[in-house]
């Protein structure tokens, strides 16, 4: 059985029709690439599969571990496993972010059916998490995101996927706005947390990032739909030739193929 | 006869005034009190009860409070002598409590009270010593509204505190207002003086509070007048009945490099008004003022304050946030005046508010009024609902709807709530916060909190 199974997959955006049918598979282990213009529907997906309220599903289905994931809360999805990095990180003055962080591992813990973890367990956890993405323990202890640099929050975001320890891992343009140094470390930190079985689903407009990660399959989403698959070397293509010539061309129906 | 109009008609408030009025003082009270008795009720007569066209009011109907016969409680109050509600914050110095204005004896503790601090009942203060009140009394609130004049008309007790110079009261003093049923709907006017002589420091508390679903009228004044260099933090915690009126002035005074931070702490009420009115009159003096209001239901709730600049080198913080849910009501209304004479001013305000609900209101109008040309003067003013990024992005990490609302209210809040710096009302505040929140329990989510 697939981890996510998405099929033809229809969404609105305050009554703009976003994405037009989606399909996608994604199997345990595996990194899947999704590039495309801007406007193309890239981070509508991802938003829809986290459960952003306002993110309407008009038709199609998504399961996850079998299960209906557009049934879901966003809570609920979180608890099961799913976890998005954010393009735009929130900023929650008032609210330390180490704190939250325990109380949603706690959370996700206790849907699992595992025992809660104790400060002094959660902080320990914390202190090798931290070095994983090279964030400043400092930082940590301050109020989510409030006063973080752009490369901060990102790390920010990789570091609460490793204390989350999600199985489905959607990274929504993680290297947008990152210089090549902190680009590294963000890459370093999420190939650290590929494992058999994690997935994750990487969703970028440039191909840069994926010198670093380095996808098992790529997906072109163009107005809505997927236009094109394909290997790693496919972004190499996109790179020279960019997204124009995908746009006017009737989507090409390519079976993804395993990168060798 | 002439039908007369509906301003000048006598209401049920207005009348049950005018009688008590009539029943006359004590012939032994000085002339100057008679005196500030009087001026008090003629200012009333001259401003009649305030209407939604005066611009101060517009926003406050006090229609329902004249409508009700308030009549002062009797003499002897009530048989036996009341209990002080336990969900109150610890207090481990000296408390002076009054029951429906009424100064209780009984309940009222001098424990630890360091040498040279007075705190007293103003009544027997005007009866033994009244040249220790005379040269403050009614003189810093000289300017107030209406109801001041009223409570001027009948000042009559409340608390007198006196800090001795050059010391440092290590304890909190706190005042403590308790209105208990009685078989009419009462009335008090308590009149609290606060004198911090030169070089004082001290904190002090003052709590209204009243039993649930009781219908009564406070109508409170507090004078206080810092001396030079004294240090004054003082916190304000309204928790009235949910069917009690409540208006009061505070008005400062602030001598010459004083500090004066007040944390106004507004819970409860059907109706809550409170000025705050400081003077900065003299050089170098800083005031600090921050308040928090919770609405509910449909509680309305009004905070007016007016931080006067009137001598160079001043400064003023002020940091209001209101959270109102239900169809409740909420008013922050902040007046800031620079005068020609108070170059160097550095005044910074500050109004947040929290919707939590589609049919809660909150109005926020600041005023600057400045006349003086090197000054630093900013202000800012929100309105707004939850975050619902930031809802969506605690949602999004596996924390539940209810609590991710907590959270985000509890943030809001603890702003405001962690400034408090007399510890016990701050973790009541923080309890109290807490218990509005529904869902997930108070501790749970006050863990979260940086």
């Amino acid at each position: 059985m697939a981890l996510l199974e998405v099929k033809n997959l229809h969404a609105s955006v305050a009554g703009n029709e976003i994405l037009r049918g989606v399909d996608l598979t994604v199997n345990a282990g595996e990194v899947h690439a999704i590039m495309g213009p801007n406007g193309s529907g890239k981070s509508t997906l991802a938003h829809v599969l986290a459960g952003r309220p306002g993110y309407e599903v008009t038709a199609g289905q998504v399961r996850y571990k079998g299960q209906d994931l557009l049934a879901m809360t966003p809570e609920m999805r979180a608890r099961e496993g799913v976890f998005l990095a954010f393009q735009y990180p929130v900023e929650i003055p008032g609210v330390s972010n180490v704190y939250f962080l325990k109380n949603a591992l706690n959370a996700v813990r206790k849907h699992r059916g595992l025992p809660e973890l104790d400060a002094f367990d959660f902080l320990s956890l914390v202190k090798e998490q931290a070095k994983l993405v090279d964030i400043d323990e400092e930082l940590v202890k301050r109020p989510v995101n409030e006063g973080f640099s752009g490369g901060e929050k990102k790390r920010n975001e990789i570091f609460q996927m490793a204390i989350l320890d999600p199985t489905l891992a959607i990274l929504d343009e993680t290297d947008s706005g990152l210089d090549i140094d902190a680009l590294r470390i963000v890459a370093s930190g999420v190939n650290s947390l590929r494992t058999p079985e994690r997935a994750m689903i990487v969703v970028t407009h440039y191909q840069r990032l994926l010198n670093y990660i380095v996808p098992d399959f790529l997906h072109v989403l163009v107005d809505g739909r997927i236009a094109l698959e394909g290997g790693k070397e496919l972004a190499l293509e996109l790179e020279e030739k960019g997204y124009s010539w995908l746009e006017k061309e009737p989507p090409a129906k390519a079976q993804p193929v395993p990168v060798s | 006869m002439e039908a007369v109009s509906e301003e000048t008609r006598a209401t049920g408030l207005e009348r049950s005034l005018a009688d008590a009025y009539r029943e006359g003082r004590s012939p032994r009270d000085p002339r100057w009190l008679t005196e500030i008795r009087r001026a008090g009720m003629d200012r009333f007569h001259e401003m009649g009860f305030p209407t939604v066209r005066d611009d101060a009011w517009k926003y406050t109907n006090v229609a329902p409070i004249r409508k009700v016969p308030f009549e002062p409680a009797p003499e002897a109050g009530p048989t036996a002598v009341p209990r002080i509600p336990d969900d109150l914050p610890e207090r481990d110095g000296t408390q002076i409590v009054f029951v429906n204005g009424r100064y209780s004896r009984a309940l009222s503790s001098a424990r630890g009270r360091p040498d040279g601090l007075e705190v007293k009942s103003l009544k027997e203060v005007l009866e033994e010593r009244p040249e220790w009140a005379e040269p403050y009394l009614g003189r810093i609130a000289r300017d107030g509204n209406a109801f001041a004049a009223i409570n001027a008309a009948f000042l009559e007790d409340g608390a007198f505190v006196r800090l001795p110079a050059r010391t440092a009261v290590e304890r909190p003093i706190h005042l403590i207002l308790l209105s208990e049923p009685v078989f009419r709907p009462t009335l008090s006017h308590p009149r609290n003086l606060v004198i911090a002589e030169p070089g004082s420091q001290a904190s002090l508390v003052e709590t209204f509070i009243g039993t649930a679903g009781e219908l009564y009228f406070t109508n409170a004044v507090t004078e206080v007048v810092l001396g030079e260099g004294a240090v004054l933090d003082f916190s304000r915690l309204e928790r009235e009945s949910d069917a009690a009126f409540h208006i009061s002035t505070i008005a400062v005074s602030q001598g010459r490099d004083s500090h004066f931070t007040s944390h106004s702490i507004s819970l409860g009420g059907a109706l809550a008004r409170n000025d705050l009115n400081v003077r900065l009159d003299a050089e170098g003096a800083e005031c600090t003022l921050n308040g928090l209001f919770l609405g509910s239901g449909s509680q309305l709730l009004d905070n007016h304050t007016l931080i006067d600049h009137a001598k160079p080198h001043g400064t003023s913080r002020e940091l209001y946030k209101g959270i109102m849910d239900g169809k409740s009501r909420g008013i922050f209304h902040g007046t800031i005046i620079v005068r020609p004479d108070a170059q160097k001013t550095d005044a910074m305000q500050t109004n947040k508010n929290l919707l939590l609900s589609k049919e809660a209101l909150v109005n926020s109008e600041p005023a600057l009024e400045i006349f003086a040309d090197d000054v630093k003067c900013r202000h800012g003013s929100t309105i707004g609902q939850l975050d619902a990024a930031a809802m969506f992005y605690l949602r999004s990490r596996g924390i539940g709807e209810q609590e991710a609302r907590d959270l985000l209210v509890y943030a809001f809040a603890s702003d405001v709530a962690s400034r408090i710096r007399v510890a016990p009302l701050r973790s009541f505040v923080e309890r109290q916060l807490g218990l509005r929140l529904a869902g997930s329990g108070a501790t749970a989510v006050r863990e979260v909190i940086a």
